[in-house]
């Protein structure tokens, strides 16, 4: 018997096969081919390592090395060096931003080290493309568990024993969901995956169904199982071109198998998959909505109830759950309820994925146990704030969620503590902020998102949002004025009491939170016309250093208006009447001279 | 493929491919591991080490031992004793062996692997892998 000696696992995930992680894969086979080594060495294409940070990342078996940034000419040194000489390849390893060591064995990262991997437990390990991996990691075992040897309520029993919220955002206790659409009788019953995530910033299910697609398909066959239904839908947005083709092949796959299609598992349960296409709006997310947009209707939220597990899909029993919630079903099935409430905190169970991205070292996705603070999260996972700045606040939630500050990091998060502070769980967006940025502006940001996002069919989430966004504009460029930021308040807590969905009801919260946590910095903008960010360019002011001005007239023949007066080698002046802020002059000045605050 | 009809054909399936990725979860506990590398660099070849390694391999299988890793490595730098074999028990120190033979795999998992007994060919290390 042969077999491979050697596994070289490169990433395939969106982020790293935008950064060439293909060609990287080609070149590996190529060169292990020319030394003949493709009979020993297997290599791989697995889904997100998480990661992505510093993508695209090669890990070799059995050893952990874990090689980074690591380009398609890498290969044929990795080949030499480490597979045939036995040498690890030095420049490519991972360097702590803290000790600045270089670390070659991913088990020793603090990346890796500080989490607990459910969801996303096969993610980086198996190739998604290959059903015997899944197989071999006891896939589809609890498919046939929980049709073989449990009853549908059994099967119910063990979600609610688990403690399971959804992972979309509402938190809603996954076991009583399926209850409640068993209890409704009908001859057609759906089970529907959302996989529309539309938060920006988000792709914590994107990478789930690109680096583990079976996971997802086997839940939802359970969810059949347990609710009485023989259909299931993913509703994905079409912008996820690699998520979408894994998942035709992971389907296919599993039809071949008999784990989709009539009679599965010998037993006279039938469920089969289908794909539906979403354009890729926010809103669409939403439970309604989304039903709604797979009838071919507009994609608008409707009142609830009737809930989708009364009347949804063509008015049917539905039940709707996330791909997160769904990824980690057939782990709490095997290892049971028990196990599963025995992690994280007294009311929020189990594990969270987080997409971590903004000013950290450690950009990428992380999957950690509830109630993890935020300060392990940025870092210890994250590895701190980039370029040794100052930590200032964590965005959580997206759009729906808020700014937490300084003060929250010792937070446990969940979500309840979260809604405590003022933001969200929301889908597991969490995006860190530094000393540089402008918290007005980061409101401002999100509820551009929103105004765009509206679905219109609420005023108060039609005109509201924009009215917000308007008055926000003011005080990014100096004009707003005290009474504005009472006025913000007030319409914040109008909209969201009177937005039908949780797209209105929610769009306050960026204000609301960074209102609450930075106070001072919107005052700075609306009382002394000042940033203290430095971010909102309309506040600021260019000046020209007496002592460091050589009179270069760099700044002079770059600015666009010509506000720029000065003689060679004499001292340059800015007009600031007519300066447009631009801040040409500022990054073409080599003798730092010119300073902006 | 055939279909799956119940879990006990579902267990069947999974014990003939889990193999494949047995060095990937062996990975994940690596420190938890025996570990042998035989050198493979052309000297290693040239030796024989390719037909080391699978008799390794193979009677490692035969005597059901399961927590081992079998692995390649480059030159060691003792070209004039190849084939040669680093074997590291859980816990210890890497100790190589030289001039590993088939009649020296059956001896080194009898001994050495199995009681760790020290035998005949320990070539004295004064060469580290950087790890
Ligand atoms: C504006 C809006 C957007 C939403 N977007 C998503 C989404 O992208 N993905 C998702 O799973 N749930 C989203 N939800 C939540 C869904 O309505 C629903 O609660 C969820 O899919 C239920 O699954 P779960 O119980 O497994 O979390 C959104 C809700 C709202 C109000
Ligand atoms: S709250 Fe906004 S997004 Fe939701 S239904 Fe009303 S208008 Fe549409
Ligand atoms: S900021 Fe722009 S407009 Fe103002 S002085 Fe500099 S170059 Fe001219």
């Amino acid at each position: 018997m042969a077999g491979y000696k050697m596994h070289v696992l490169i990433c395939g995930g969106t982020g790293c096969v935008a950064s060439a992680s293909d060609t990287l894969l080609s070149n590996f086979k190529k060169v292990l081919q020319e030394k003949g080594l493709e009979n020993d060495i297997q290599v791989v294409k697995t889904g997100c390592f998480g990661f992505c940070e510093k993508g695209p990342v090669v890990k070799i078996v059995p050893d952990n090395t874990f090689y980074v940034q690591v380009k398609p000419e890498h290969a044929t040194e990795i080949v030499e060096e480490h597979i045939i000489k036995g040498r690890k390849v030095e420049h490519l390893l991972y360097i702590d931003p803290e000790t600045k060591e270089r670390i070659s064995d991913s088990k020793h990262m603090d990346f890796y080290k500080k989490q607990m991997k459910i969801a996303t437990r096969n993610c980086g390990f198996i190739n998604p493309e290959n059903i015997e991996e899944y197989i071999s990691r006891d896939g589809y075992d609890a498919l046939g568990k929980a049709l073989s040897e449990m009853t549908p309520e059994a099967v119910i029993e063990e979600m609610k024993t688990s403690g399971m919220r959804g992972r979309g955002g509402g938190g809603f206790p996954t076991g009583l969901k399926w209850q409640i659409a068993r209890s409704y009788a009908s001859d057609v019953k759906y089970v529907v995956c959302n996989a529309d995530e539309g938060d920006p910033g988000a792709f914590m299910d994107r990478s789930i169904l690109e680096g583990d697609p079976h996971s997802v398909l086997e839940a939802m066959a359970i969810c059949g199982y347990a609710i009485g239904a023989e259909n299931g839908l993913i509703y994905i947005r079409a912008e996820y071109p690699l998520a979408i083709h894994r998942l035709k092949i992971a389907i296919e796959q599993a039809r071949e198998l008999g784990f989709l299609g009539k009679n599965i598992f010998g037993t006279n349960f039938s469920f089969d998959i289908e794909l539906k296409y979403g354009a890729g709006a926010f809103v669409c997310g939403e439970e309604t909505a989304l039903i709604h947009s797979m009838e071919g209707e507009r994609g608008e939220p409707t009142t609830k109830p009737p809930f989708p597990a009364e009347s949804g899909f063509w008015g049917k029993p539905t039940n709707v759950n996330n791909v997160e919630t769904l990824a980690s079903i057939p782990v709490i099935l095997l290892k049971g309820g028990a196990w599963y409430s025995s992690i994280g905190t007294e009311k929020s169970k189990g594990t969270k994925v987080f997409a971590l991205a903004g000013k950290v070292n450690n950009v990428g996705l992380i999957e950690v146990p509830m109630g993890t603070s935020l300060r392990e999260i940025i870092f210890n996972i994250g590895g701190g704030i980039k370029d040794g700045k100052k930590f200032k606040a964590v965005q959580t939630g997206g759009p729906s969620g808020g700014c937490l500050s300084e003060k929250d990091l010792d937070t446990p998060i969940d979500y309840d503590t979260l809604i405590e502070r003022g933001s969200m769980m929301g889908s597991g967006g969490m995006i860190v902020m530094d000393e540089d940025d402008c918290m007005v502006s980061i409101a401002k940001f999100y509820l551009e998102f929103t105004v765009d996002e509206s679905c219109g069919k609420c005023t108060p989430c039609r005109i509201g949002t924009k009215r917000l966004q308007e008055m926000l504009e003011k005080i990014t460029t100096g004009k707003g004025t005290m009474k504005d930021l009472e006025k913000m308040k007030y319409l914040c807590n109008v909209i969201k009491d009177t937005s039908l969905c949780g797209l209105g009801q929610s769009a306050p919260n960026p204000i609301l939170s960074t209102l609450e946590n930075f106070w001072d910095e919107y005052v700075a903008h609306v009382t002394e016309q000042r940033c203290p960010a430095g971010q909102c360019s309309a506040l600021l002011r260019y000046f020209i250093l007496p002592d460091k001005c050589i009179g270069c007239t760099a700044c002079a023949r770059v600015c666009p208006v010509t506000c720029i007066s000065g003689k060679v080698k004499e001292v340059h002046l800015i007009n600031q009447d007519t300066c447009i802020k631009c801040g040409a002059c500022y990054s073409k000045c080599r003798f730092n001279a010119i300073i902006r605050k | 493929m055939a279909k799956v009809q119940s879990l006990a054909e579902l267990k069947k399936l999974r014990e003939r491919i889990k193999s494949n990725i047995d060095l990937r979860e062996k990975g994940n506990n690596i420190e938890e591991m025996i570990l042998i590398k035989v050198a493979m660099a052309t000297c290693g070849i040239a030796a024989g080490a390719k037909t080391i390694m699978n008799s390794f391999i193979d009677e490692l299988k035969k005597e059901k031992i399961e927590n081992v890793v079998v692995t390649q490595t480059g030159c060691m730098g003792y070209c004039h004793s190849e084939p040669t074999v680093e074997i590291t028990l859980p816990g210890k120190e890497g100790i190589i062996f030289g001039n590993v033979d088939e009649k020296k795999v059956k001896e080194l998992i009898e001994r050495y692997i199995k009681s760790g007994e020290l035998v005949d060919g320990i070539i004295p290390n004064n060469y580290k892998t950087i790890e």
